[in-house]
């Protein structure tokens, strides 16, 4: 079972809600992952379109609310995201994003470690949102984080474990949760980290934008079950040489006689 | 008077509170965090906070996110 700061899931599937065509359809996919954990975002009301409230689509006695702090440029602006986020969920739970370049959506090292070190101390569970940097992940669990979330690739672009030689040395040291975040875009790019041993994966896009999400969710669900099961059942190590399968005792048939230099 | 609400500017009748514009906005205020000024009103207080000319309110919710 994962353990985050105390609280258990059964679910090492975390899902993203942003991006689906209807709260509905959000709502049943991610019923059918079988998440236990979302992430919301917090933006201003658009005065000329109220649109539903998503906290009114979740069952929250079920589902964890992660608010992110997405569109914090800089430390101080996902401090205040934080604190807006905490009143307005009712929960310390926070995923910590801080993106200074919207082309790439990638992390700033610095901001994250310093928003890290404060919210810890004003009572935040802190899951930070990270490069693949196995040392940023040291500081940040001795900073206090809660778990470290490492990118597979840049946000939404569905390419995978780019990360993958970095994302491995994270979790052999880490002592904290690693998340796998951003860039999972198939079933197959979840089975993959958690065959490496991640604890959890968060998905968003791959689901969202499926053809159709409900179902992509049900394939999400299998793959991380399937390969937290293959993990834990401990995986042949890779090799360049050949090993046959069958007994090579008792052949029926001569050998081949292939030329050997 | 005027208030800056969102980033647009707003007429409220004088003695206003927040409620009464999140209720004018026709917006549900369970839903709902505000700043008045940059400093956060949780929603059990929406009531009790009155409005002053000039104020800067941003009404802040919950969407989609990854």
């Amino acid at each position: 079972m994962l353990t985050i700061a105390g609280t258990q899931f059964s679910s090492r599937l975390f899902v993203g809600t942003g991006k689906f065509a209807s709260s509905r359809e959000m709502k049943e996919a991610v019923e059918a992952s079988g998440s236990q954990m979302v992430t919301v975002a917090l933006r201003r009301v658009d005065l000329n379109n109220p649109h539903d409230d998503i906290m009114q689509a979740l069952d929250r006695t079920k589902i964890h609310f992660l608010p992110n702090t997405s569109g914090a440029r800089n430390a101080e602006e996902a401090i205040r995201l934080a604190k807006l986020a905490r009143v307005a969920s009712g929960t310390n739970w926070l995923k910590l994003e801080v993106t200074p370049d919207p082309r790439t959506l990638l992390p700033d090292p610095v901001d994250t470690l310093k928003a890290t070190e404060q919210l810890v101390k004003d009572g935040f569970i802190v899951l930070p949102y990270i490069n693949a940097d196995p040392i940023l992940a040291l500081r940040l669990q001795d900073a206090g984080a809660a778990a470290v979330m490492p990118l597979g690739s840049p946000i939404g672009t569905n390419q995978g474990i780019m990360t993958a030689m970095q994302v491995e040395i994270i979790i052999q040291q880490a002592r904290v949760p690693v998340v796998v975040d951003a860039g999972i875009g198939a079933p197959s790019h979840a089975a993959r980290a958690m065959e490496m041993g991640a604890d959890a994966v968060l998905v968003n896009t791959a689901i969202a934008v499926a053809g159709d999400p409900v179902r992509m969710a049900g394939a999400f669900r299998a793959a991380v079950e399937a390969g937290r099961e293959a993990y834990e059942a401990g995986l042949g190590k890779p090799s360049k040489q050949a090993s046959a399968s069958s007994p090579e005792e008792g052949m029926l048939t001569p050998d081949l006689d292939f030329i050997q230099d | 008077m005027n208030i800056t609400c969102n980033g647009e500017q707003r007429a409220v009748e004088k003695n206003s509170s927040l409620n009464d514009l999140v209720i004018s906005l026709e917006l549900n205020p369970q839903a709902l965090v505000a700043e008045v000024n940059g400093k956060i009103v949780e929603q059990p207080k929406f009531t009790e906070q009155m409005l002053q000319d000039g104020d800067r309110v941003e009404l802040i919710r919950f969407v989609g996110g990854g």
